[in-house]
């Protein structure tokens, strides 16, 4: 067991680091988030130079072959930054159905597409009714020939607005809540019948509402795997999200310890109140219990028994969002009026943390599952 | 970065287990089983077993009856032992007085005092706090005046812990109340206990155990051969020693034992319409814990592997200060469930006619009336070995720089 980076994982941290550094200042932050798009096509070709879009994918397929501690890594330093890129969108999901779901004709003909930053990929699941259930699927795909016709909506597609092909669940059999019988299909967003309405998340990053009216895909478009391929990658990407959580609530506690120590009230700097001092200790508690979290994603997103890797990810899931909520709420709280405001990082946490807490299953969705299923440590 | 266990350290676990199968005690197993703690004699006999099959002092050097081991290694063996669950190596020799003796003791007290305290021949206990000093441990005042070849103590200590089973105490006493610092006139004795002028007194727990006790000295003579380290320089011992007890305290071996063994009893308690384990509510707070505790046994797994590192390599790692405050809390919320998972039957009170000389008869299960028991005794998790709030102002200091 060593939990210490190799030269090249600490390379990759760095670099990304730096080119944050240089390109994701509070101001320049606010700058993307005004823009048409929300984010950076500047920095999203910085990180294809970086190789960072290529990264999970197989050599193979035109990627670099690495695994879930780099993207643990990567999610880490753009949840400091407090990034707005379509990278969890197009890379740790979209990526995850192609990796997972694809023949090797789909992936050599996206994946180099996807390494070079020329294509961006959403996720479009979520549906009024479905809540956090992966199961519950009420959009329609209709054999037609070979190929097939889709119909329903999806509510919550982050980054649907700007991606170039969706991955989109819909029932191909079965009633709207079995587990069997969901198919899982590449749906160009340009394709005839897709309407967007694209908006703001709580968090400022963009997604869309997307309506399928009798949209024809081929045969070729379904994906291989259906529900259990739908949760292994959400599996990947809450281990990827945990991360992202973990770099946000580092960033949170750093600059509330700055504060505390540069702040005076009452003639002296406010982390002299014991009060004040313990709970900054505690959310040193609560980050490390989180990160340790974001490591056991990292070792279960790759482990075969789907059980197993279910069960754990449900626990990352709880316990990030319980010390993430503690971790954004103090920052706040410890700050004063100051962190209320949209000119100061401090609140912008929160709000990430925030999004990320209700993404893929929120506390008690993970919760009350885990419970059914066992718990953690399994009674002989 | 490698997260799972090699081939190695997973068939090493098998080969803990099965010995334990093989060698601990069924009246010990079931004691411990229940919930309790092992008598003297379980624990003395348990930790021979440990000494000669080399595994009582895993983490001291090889010449005192270590194994040169990584941190991982010795970290099975002891979560081996806590999920059985069989004793743990009485914590006073092992993890206090023994490292003290390895860093600070004399050749001839390293000989003559390790291996009997490795091998549980000899039981210390621990006479640091006293009525007066708690938290703030340097303000003692129980006092060592030199007389030759002596150190004449006079004063009382407090919260001396299974003093009652003890051989021998080490304890801080003032040797130059005139230091300009409190902490620069405390020094650090080894005391047999049948010395005359010493009296033990108990002191009964809300639970009603007879755990803790006070001490009284009324001039003992010591030899000054008994000092360790450095007349005055007790402190240092004194602070090696607490930052050693603060690592083991998580036990996330023993409270992985503990929920699992509840999950059996809850699926077997009748809960009205259905098993205790089949409410929802008292589902979700189980699971609740489990979550918490699997993120500090990775946690724990981090600070081991930090101890693998040489000495030069290594950073203080706020992840050490967090297995104290969120080990003790978990174990405190597990001494819960079982309160709740007791119901109504849990208010009847353990039976110990030894103690009140009444022959009452049993209403209810073991593991019921021992679970408020445990859930009061275990209030004291987090108060000693550094209370919470102590450990949070140490955190806010070293950590955090406030
Ligand atoms: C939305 C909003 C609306 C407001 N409206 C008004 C208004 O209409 N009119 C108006 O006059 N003001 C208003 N305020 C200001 C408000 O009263 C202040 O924010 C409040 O007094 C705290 O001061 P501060 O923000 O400077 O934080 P600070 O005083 O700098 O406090 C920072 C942190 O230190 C803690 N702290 C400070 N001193 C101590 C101590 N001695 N011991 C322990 N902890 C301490 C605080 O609890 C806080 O957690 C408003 C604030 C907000 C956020
Ligand atoms: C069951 C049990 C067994 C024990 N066994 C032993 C033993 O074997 N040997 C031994 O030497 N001792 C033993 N102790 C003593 C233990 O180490 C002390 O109880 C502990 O150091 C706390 O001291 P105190 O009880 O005097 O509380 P105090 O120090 O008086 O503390 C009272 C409260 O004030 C808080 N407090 C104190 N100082 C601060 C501060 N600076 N900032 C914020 N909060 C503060 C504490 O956290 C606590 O909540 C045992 C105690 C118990 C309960």
């Amino acid at each position: 067991m060593d939990f210490d980076l190799s030269d090249d994982q600490r390379l990759l941290q760095d670099s990304l680091a730096k080119l944050l550094k240089d390109k994701y200042g509070f101001e320049q932050r606010k700058a993307y988030l005004k823009s048409e798009t929300g984010w950076s096509r500047e920095v999203w070709a910085a990180f294809a130079e970086l190789g960072l879009l290529g990264m999970p994918f197989a050599e193979d397929d035109g990627g670099l072959g690495y695994g879930a501690v780099e993207t643990m890594i990567v999610m880490e330093q753009m949840g400091r930054a407090l990034t707005l890129e379509p990278f969890v969108s197009t890379v740790v999901l979209g990526g995850g159905f192609l990796r997972h779901g694809a023949t090797p004709e789909q992936r050599s003909a996206l994946v180099p597409m996807i390494a070079e930053g020329k294509l961006l990929m959403a996720f479009a699941h979520t549906e009024q009714q479905s809540r956090f259930d992966l199961h519950d699927v009420a959009t329609t795909a209709k054999k037609d020939g070979d190929g097939w016709v889709i119909e329903g909506r999806k509510g919550v597609v982050v980054h649907g607005d700007t991606a170039d092909q969706l991955v989109v669940t819909a029932r191909i059999s079965g009633g709207r809540r079995d587990r069997d019988g969901i198919g899982v299909f590449l749906v160009p967003a340009n394709a005839t019948g897709v309407t967007r309405r694209g908006f703001r998340t709580s968090d400022g990053q963009r997604a869309a509402d997307i309506s399928f009216d009798a949209v024809k895909v081929d045969a070729a478009a379904e994906l291989q795997g259906g529900l259990a391929l739908v949760e292994r990658v959400a599996d990947e990407t809450i281990a990827a999200l945990g991360a992202e959580a973990i770099g946000c609530m580092e960033a949170a506690k750093d600059l509330t310890i700055d504060y505390l120590k540069t702040r005076k009230q009452f003639g002296r700097p406010i982390g002299s109140f014991q009060s004040l001092q313990h709970r900054a200790a505690e959310m040193m508690v609560c980050l490390e219990q989180a990160r340790s979290m974001a490591m056991l994603a990292a070792m279960m997103a790759s482990e075969r028994n789907d059980d197993e890797r279910r069960r754990n990810m449900r626990a990352v899931k709880v316990e990030i969002g319980r010390n993430a909520r503690f971790v954004g709420q103090q920052t706040i709280q410890m700050h004063g009026g100051i962190a209320m405001t949209m000119e100061y990082a401090g609140g912008h946490y929160l709000k990430r943390l925030t999004v990320i807490e209700n993404m893929f299953g929120d506390m008690d969705h993970h919760l009350a599952a885990l419970s059914d299923e066992g718990g953690v440590f399994v009674a002989a | 970065m490698e997260l799972r266990f090699t081939d190695e350290e997973r068939a090493f676990r098998e080969e803990v287990r099965t010995w334990i199968d093989a060698n601990l005690p069924a009246e010990t197993r079931e004691r411990m089983a229940s919930g309790r703690t092992p008598t003297k004699a379980m624990q003395v006999d348990w930790q021979k077993r440990l000494y000669a099959k080399g595994w009582a002092v895993p983490h001291w050097p090889v010449e005192w009856g270590g194994q040169p081991w990584s941190a991982i290694k010795r970290f099975i063996l002891s979560e081996e032992i806590q999920s059985t669950p069989a004793p743990t190596p009485l914590g006073f020799n092992a993890n206090m007085l023994g490292p003290v003796l390895i860093a600070f003791g004399t050749d001839e007290q390293k000989k003559h005092f390790l291996p009997k305290i490795a091998n549980l021949d000899l039981w210390f206990c621990q006479g640091f706090s006293e009525p007066g000093a708690g938290s703030d441990l340097a303000s003692l005042k129980c006092a060592a005046k030199r007389d030759g070849d002596h150190y004449i103590v006079n004063g009382q200590k407090t919260w001396t812990t299974l003093a009652q089973h003890a051989d021998w105490i080490f304890l801080l006493v003032r040797t130059d109340p005139g230091a300009a610092k409190q902490q620069e006139g405390i020094s650090f004795l080894l005391v047999d206990m049948t010395t005359p002028g010493i009296t033990v007194r108990p002191i009964i727990t809300i639970d009603g155990a007879h755990e803790v006790n006070e001490v009284f000295f009324d001039d003992v003579k010591v030899p000054v051969a008994n000092l360790v380290g450095t007349e005055n320089r007790g402190w240092d011992c004194a602070k090696f020693l607490l930052s050693n007890e603060r690592t083991g305290q998580a036990r996330v071996g023993a409270s992985k034992e503990r929920i699992r063994r509840l999950k059996l009893i809850a699926k077997q308690t009748p809960g009205g319409a259905k098993p205790v384990m089949e409410d929802p509510r008292f589902r979700s707070r189980l699971t609740d814990v489990e979550v918490q505790l699997k993120a500090l046994e990775m946690t724990t797994l981090r600070v081991l592997a930090d101890e693998n590192r040489a000495l030069s390599q290594r950073k203080p790692n706020p992840a050490s200060s967090v297995l104290k405050i969120r080990g003790t809390e978990l174990q405190q919320a597990i001494s819960e469930l079982y309160v709740m998972a007791a119901g109504p039957y849990g208010l009847a009170a353990p039976h110990d006619p030894e103690a009140d000389g009444r022959n009452e008869p049993d209403v209810a299960a073991d593991w019921q009336t021992l679970a408020q028991a445990t859930y009061f005794n275990w209030r004291k998790q987090s108060i000693y070995g550094g209370s919470t709030e102590i450990q949070k102002n140490i955190m806010a200091k070293a950590f955090l720089g406030l």
